[in-house]
């Protein structure tokens, strides 16, 4: 399956685009990681993937059909997103929070089945989660919890999963934690969209690297061919040095 | 599984605690007479509906039927059902406005329902008038409420300012009335009113009480596991495929009908929707398909048994209102002190 953007536009007030002319698809089996400065447009695009947000000018769609032409339900069984912060008010425990996946398959009147219930037990065991699943979610480290909201989204049976800012406010073995097991999502054929701040963890964990800045697509490539100081100088608007051989890292340049 | 059985388990909770409220009075009634009174009532009903003669029921004098059957029954019945009217909207009004201190009372409901019982009182003292007057002012504060929440973008935190707008303006109007109002007759029937209680409650006031009760609590209780969605952040119920804006005025319009039905023949009676679903959380969970069953038994039994209290504990009646509200503080108090330590302070 495809997901793609075709010179999508956004502008949250008109006549001051935050967007414009974005167009990029990602398919099964691959992590697209979205980088830019703050307000470089890439979580507005992110929320157009997911069809948060309908695109001013241009279009969403999956495979052959524009997202607009979708129901919310069939939409959500197609795209799963996984918002920064998850924060209910109240103690859901960590099954929970992940049956809630099964919106899009509950009918209004009515509850989450025996199936249901089981494909929130597999996601959660998917991601190696099943001795969280009675915890109430505010006992759950940062990390846990937004493997729990992966989880969510893989009980939402899509094919697709957006995640923003997975690898925020999470110390580094969380980071890879999340991160990793998302990886090894792509394997089941599942397509991801990450955004970051993080062009290392782009350079670790994507297949491919969108670079954003000022609402413009700078870049996109292999991460290899995207992460490098001259690109990262013209996003940032600091000079970067590539440093090791071996795995590949990025830091800002001291002057 | 075990909590979703004690959940619905609670649903059974009101009928000893109504039982023992129609023994219990200024009239104590023996437990024998009140179940033969209550198996006769029965028998005589579905007689009717078959068309069979049913012969009058021997052994319990004539007033003490009348006493269960006309007097008590209806007031235990619209105890029950104001409580869990309560009880359930305030459940389902703290998850839509994402907000564990919000009870069924936040949109103007109050105001607006108290507001026409007033303005009954002033201009056509009926019982029935008052009752429809207060419905209607209930659901017009709420319909204002949503109305210009709906003009400002129909946000969570726009609809909680309009109710504040709107609870306030409302209560003004209420005090010009107040302030023309007889202060010999009408004021204080108004102020009355106004604490609360079920000592008017007649068996024709049960029928549109039991009406919008029959049709909110089914409600809820059928989309009870959906009412969770709600309480996630909009976008994140948007991309769970949930239409938010149109699933949270349903659910709105809903709790409305729940607790204008329950003020307009109940008056206001605080506390309980704010209390018991935090009682219902702490015993079976926040997950909503369990948390409205025991919220709705749990107000039904709370309310009756605080009613029961009301008639009986002094020779007068104490307002229902007064009741909830010397009891609610203290206990909230202790339900809130929970809250911080599960949740290490206030964030």
């Amino acid at each position: 399956m495809r997901l793609w953007a075709k010179a999508v536009g956004y502008a949250y007030v008109p006549g001051k685009p935050v967007l414009r002319g974005i167009s990029l698809e990602v398919g099964s089996g691959e992590a697209l990681f979205l980088l830019g400065p703050n307000g470089s447009g890439k979580t507005t695009f992110l929320d157009c993937l997911g069809g948060l947000r309908r695109p001013v000018e241009g279009e969403v769609g999956l495979d052959g059909r524009p997202l607009s032409a979708l129901s919310p339900r069939a939409r959500a069984r197609a795209i799963a997103y996984v918002p920064q912060f998850h924060e209910p008010p109240f103690n859901f425990t960590a099954w929970e929070v992940v049956l809630m996946g099964r919106a899009p398959y509950v009918r209004l009147l009515s509850q989450p089945g025996a199936r249901d219930r089981q494909a929130a037990d597999r996601a959660l065991q998917t991601l190696g989660l099943s001795a969280l699943r009675g915890r109430p979610y505010y006992t759950l480290s940062g990390g846990e919890r937004r493997l729990v909201v992966v989880a969510r989204g893989l009980a939402q049976g899509a094919s697709f999963l957006l995640l923003d800012e997975p690898d925020a406010h999470l110390d580094p073995a969380n980071q890879h934690r999340v991160l990793r097991a998302v990886g090894e999502l792509l394997g089941t054929g599942l397509g991801v969209v990450v955004t970051s701040h993080s062009p290392n963890n782009a350079l670790l964990y994507g297949s491919r690297v969108a670079l954003f800045a000022q609402g413009r697509l700078l870049a996109v490539g292999s991460p290899g061919e995207v992460v490098t100081p001259p690109l990262l100088e013209q996003a940032y608007g600091i000079p970067f040095v590539l440093v090791g051989d071996g795995p590949r890292a990025v830091l800002p340049a001291l002057t | 599984m075990n909590r979703s059985r004690l959940a619905w388990g609670f649903l059974l909770l009101p009928f000893p605690v109504a039982f023992a409220a129609l023994m219990i009075g200024r009239y104590p009634i023996p437990p024998g007479e009140v179940w033969a009174v209550l198996v006769h009532a029965l028998r005589d009903g579905v007689g009717r509906l078959l068309g069979l003669e049913v012969p009058p029921l021997e052994g319990v004098a004539p007033v003490v039927q009348s006493l269960i059957l006309r007097i008590r029954l209806p007031r235990v019945g619209a105890a029950a059902l104001v409580g869990a009217n309560l009880a359930v909207a305030g459940a389902v009004y703290q998850g839509v406005f994402r907000n564990p201190l919000v009870e069924g009372r936040l949109l103007g409901v109050s105001s607006g329902a108290g507001l026409g019982a007033a303005l009954a009182l002033l201009l056509a003292p009926r019982p029935e008038v008052v009752q429809t007057l207060a419905f209607l002012g209930g659901l017009g504060g709420v319909g204002l409420t949503a109305l210009l929440g709906w003009a400002f973008g129909a946000g969570v935190l726009v609809l909680v300012i309009a109710g504040v707008l709107v609870d306030s303006f409302l209560s003004a109007v209420l005090g010009i009335v107040k302030y023309v109002a007889d202060p010999m007759g009408t004021l204080p029937a108004i102020t009355y009113w106004l604490l609360g209680g079920l000592s008017a409650v007649r068996v024709r006031d049960l029928l549109p009480l039991g009406l919008a009760s029959a049709v909110g609590l089914s409600f809820f209780l059928l989309v009870r596991w959906r009412v969770n969605l709600l309480t996630l952040a909009d976008p994140e119920a948007e991309a769970l495929g949930v239409s938010v804006r149109a699933m949270r005025y349903l659910v709105v319009a809903m709790g409305t009908l729940l607790v204008a039905s329950a003020v307009s023949v109940g008056g206001i009676v605080s506390w309980v929707g704010l209390l018991v679903p935090h009682a219902a959380r702490a015993i079976v969970g926040p997950d909503y398909s369990r948390l409205l069953p025991a919220a709705a038994g749990l107000g039904a039994a709370l309310v009756l048994a605080l009613d029961t209290l009301a008639r009986t504990l002094l020779t007068a009646e104490i307002p229902l209102g007064v009741l909830t509200g010397l009891l609610g503080a203290p206990l909230f108090l202790l339900l809130f002190l929970r809250f911080l330590r599960e949740r290490g302070g206030w964030r």
